[in-house]
């Protein structure tokens, strides 16, 4: 990573922690989990909350769902580690990888009911233009999604516009697939806490 | 608490820590980072890229923040800001976009 501090500056319990999860996972820890090892008491305590309530907690969007909204956000903001780790995660949850890859490829074909196709066409638009309209809305909630789903959806967008950045400013490495199909094992089973 | 609320009250606490909490930046370098806003040179490089196109960071803008004088914990913090200030605007944006487009909690699908 880009700064010392990211790679280097853990107390003898985290790099223990790190250790462990290195032996018994057989990778190296990902960057993702280092950033929010480092004081935590500044971001990566409530980021983990924020996240883990936005990806796990309750809602109408499944997991899988809310996984391949993280991707294609992730995938708007050409965030390649964001993308490697939330197109796995979203492949194991639906079980089903080609649909994953077909979304992000082309939205508009992608073998999708057409609520979530509405939602993923709004937030790729909010993330790449940074703004959208009632008008906008007003699709995707034609489309059969509720209010209450397009907050939930809004939230998964907030989270990971942070995280992509942080990713590509911070300067995360790449994961080979095996790493991103464990990470994402990781993810399906703990969450974000 | 409505789960919609869980999830908004999180986010706020995290904004929140980010801007008013105890740091080695300043709450004002904070706050302007967040904001995308007022940065001066060389740092508003960084910053700039991190809220608008995060994926063109590169090793020399840290190097020219840090020969700046900032340190490694500073640029830490303000970066973190940059990337929590850009997505709270989306979110915001978003979901101001929704309560327009909807009367009493019911869709308007009227127009």
């Amino acid at each position: 990573m880009r700064l010392d501090i990211l790679n280097r500056g853990y107390g003898p319990g985290t790099k223990l922690l790190f250790g462990l999860i290195r032996v018994f996972s057989g990778h190296p820890v990902p960057d993702a989990a280092k950033l929010v090892f480092y004081r935590p008491g500044f971001y990566g305590a409530r980021a983990k909350k924020f996240t883990h309530e936005a990806m796990r907690g309750p809602s109408a969007w499944t997991v899988a769902d809310r996984e391949l909204m993280a991707a294609f956000v992730s995938k708007v903001n050409e965030s390649a580690f964001c993308v490697g780790a939330h197109t796995a995660t979203a492949g194991q949850a639906y079980q089903d990888g080609a649909k994953v890859h077909a979304v992000l490829a082309d939205l508009e074909s992608a073998p999708v009911e057409d609520g979530l196709r509405a939602t993923l066409r709004m937030l790729g638009k909010l993330t790449r233009e940074g703004k959208v309209g009632a008008e906008d809305m007003r699709q995707v909630l034609s489309a059969g999604v509720s209010r209450q789903q397009v907050e939930d959806a809004l939230a998964v967008c907030a989270a990971f516009n942070t995280t992509d950045r942080l990713a590509d400013a911070f300067g995360f490495e790449l994961l080979s697939p095996e790493g991103f199909e464990a990470g994402a094992k990781y993810l399906l089973k703990r969450g974000y806490r | 608490m409505p789960d919609e609320d869980k999830k908004r009250a999180a986010h706020r606490a995290l904004v929140d820590r980010v801007l008013n909490g105890e740091g080695r930046a300043s709450p004002e370098q904070r706050a302007r980072a967040f904001s995308n806003a007022d940065i001066p040179p060389p740092l508003h490089a960084l910053i700039g890229k991190v809220a608008t196109r995060p994926a063109q960071v590169t090793d020399a803008d840290f190097a020219a923040a840090k020969a700046s004088g900032f340190s490694e914990d500073q640029l830490f913090e303000l970066v973190i800001s940059a990337a929590v200030g850009q997505s709270a605007r989306l979110y915001e944006a978003g979901l101001a976009a929704l309560a327009e487009a909807t009367v009493n909690g019911e869709a308007d699908n009227a127009t």
